[in-house]
């Protein structure tokens, strides 16, 4: 149980995707502007994430039974790009107002890196997290959290960015410049949570 | 083409060094940049890898263009690219497995790299071989540079060294005399100053490519062109999610209807259609039908460019004549 509070605390705050990782920065400047579209594109994140995730784990399984390994980064970006593309389709068919809502944002979380990145680091993390057993159910709680905390980024970058469009800004930092410097003051205040996982005496 | 290009080939490789760098002026591969610049050799490591990677997929998708199917292009692009990124991995794995222990997830990320998949987009499928080569060659370079200036910058400032560990990731094919790289950090310390870890830090990461986003903008207001803006990333296949996406969503939203509604009426139109005859008639028709979209989408677009409504763009023109040749050919 502490493991699994663990892997949620290190993907919100301590090792959160986007500014700790570095992974899903083009969504994180590009659709954070606006708070209900921050939400949207991160709920659809959460939702693919937690898919993706649960369909690549027993796909690594049967690639690592057939010694096959080095395939892994064009199945799993295959695997995400059609299930990306499938779920689009299936929502938009049957469940409209979640189409309506998150589906939208799918086809710019085909090519996300963060998607393929989670897929990814799950595997990694059967190796190095070997003396806790590390399995599927942990894959999945580790993509929820990987999820949430890029959801937390991008809400709390919404807010900063809310702010930042009335601020009197030095002509060069204008537009990108001055969201990247803000990126980092968010990015800095979460170097305060840095110690939690530590202090549950489990890593 | 030949006489034209021939001059063209010296531009199209130094374009991406600063014209158009693809990370400080088209902001693509934001993701890499900041996670692999925490030291020099680090991003010098990421950018080679990403070369190699971006002028092999030119080469193969600009090679093999006028196959892949306008619909099914970018499935077909990731595929080439994974394939590329799977062998640079295994390479990477086998002869500079200390590079590999650095880049970690971004190795085999590259795949999602927008800078390539943007190239391939943009460049690559509407140019021979050899200029998309050239392309990806100038765009990697840029890359590496954009990755070797924020290196620099974050590794002399937070950790007071420059180039530390090229022995651990050279040392086994070059003979480095026992150079680790230079480190400051003894100078420092006698005069009583740290280095500021701060950098190397994911924030310093941040900041460092905000202010050199300015820099760059500054730059190029001198010489009279745009700030680099992230809608204005052309090359990348979402810009124009992206664009909607930060205007609001409402507009998105619209826009999805009415994209559902097209598609409504093409899935009619294709079942009214389905029982005449198998794959030759159908696909004729559909032919026609989207040549006669393509027609009357270029008389619209030259209606609001243009006074004159009878103007067919060049390409579509081309498009048109290519497929009416097919048509004849199949028959």
């Amino acid at each position: 149980m502490k493991f699994y509070i663990a892997l949620l605390v290190m993907g919100i705050l301590t090792q959160n995707f986007v500014l700790s990782k570095f992974l899903g920065i083009c969504p994180f400047l590009g659709v954070s502007k606006k708070l209900n579209t921050a939400v949207g594109m991160s709920g659809a994140v959460i939702f693919v994430m937690l898919l993706a995730t649960a369909v690549t784990y027993p796909l690594n399984i049967l690639l690592e039974n057939n010694g096959m390994e080095y395939l892994q980064t064009i199945v799993f970006i295959l695997v995400i790009a059609a299930l990306v593309q499938m779920v689009e389709i299936i929502l938009k068919k049957y469940m409209k107002p979640l189409y309506n809502s998150l589906g939208i944002y799918l086809p710019l979380i085909t090519t996300n890196c963060a998607v393929l990145g989670v897929v990814i680091l799950n595997i990694d993390n059967i190796t190095a997290y070997q003396a806790y057993n590390y399995g599927f159910l942990h894959s999945m709680v580790n993509s929820f959290a990987a999820g949430a905390g890029f959801m937390l980024a991008m809400v709390l970058f919404a807010g900063v960015r809310s702010r930042l469009e009335t601020a009197d800004v030095p002509k060069a930092l204008q537009g990108l410049p001055i969201t990247l410097v803000s990126a980092s003051i968010v990015s800095l205040s979460f170097l305060g949570f840095g110690g939690i996982v530590e202090g549950m005496g489990l890593m | 083409m030949a006489e034209k290009t021939k001059p063209n080939y010296g531009k199209e490789l130094t374009k991406g060094f600063l014209k158009e760098n693809p990370v400080l002026r088209l902001v693509l591969g934001t993701c890499p940049t900041l996670a692999t610049s925490t030291s020099v050799v680090n991003g010098i490591g990421m950018g080679i890898a990403a070369t190699i990677v971006l002028i092999c997929s030119n080469i193969a998708i600009s090679a093999m263009r006028k196959i892949i199917p306008e619909k099914a292009r970018i499935p077909a692009y990731i595929v080439i690219i994974a394939s590329f990124v799977t062998v640079v991995q295994m390479l990477v794995k086998a002869f500079v497995p200390a590079l590999d222990a650095s880049l970690g997830v971004f190795l085999p990320l590259i795949v999602v790299n927008c800078i390539i998949l943007g190239r391939a987009e943009a460049y690559a499928s509407k140019n021979p071989v050899l200029l998309s080569a050239i392309d990806g060659l100038g765009m990697g370079i840029g890359f590496t540079a954009a990755l070797f200036c924020m290196g620099a910058v974050r590794e002399l400032l937070g950790a007071g060294t420059f180039l530390s560990g090229i022995d651990t990731m050279l040392g086994a094919y070059i003979d480095l005399n026992g150079f680790t790289g230079f480190d400051f950090t003894d100078e420092l310390g006698s005069i009583g100053l740290a280095p500021m870890t701060l950098f190397i830090l994911p924030a310093g990461g941040f900041f460092v490519f905000g202010m050199l986003m300015a820099l760059a903008n500054k730059l190029a207001e001198k010489k009279g062109l745009q700030s680099a803006t992230l809608n204005g990333c052309k090359g990348c296949p979402h810009a124009s999610f992206c664009a909607e996406f930060s205007e609001g969503k409402e507009n998105a939203s619209q826009c999805s209807k009415e994209e559902a509604e097209k598609e409504e009426q093409v899935k009619t139109e294709e079942k009214e259609e389905a029982p005449v005859n198998e794959s030759g008639e159908a696909k004729k028709d559909k032919k026609k039908r989207t040549e006669a979209d393509k027609k009357d989408n270029g008389k619209k677009e030259s209606i609001d460019e243009e006074p004159l409504p009878e103007v067919i763009p060049e390409f579509l023109k081309k498009d048109i004549e290519n497929n009416k040749n097919k048509e004849e050919s199949e028959e």
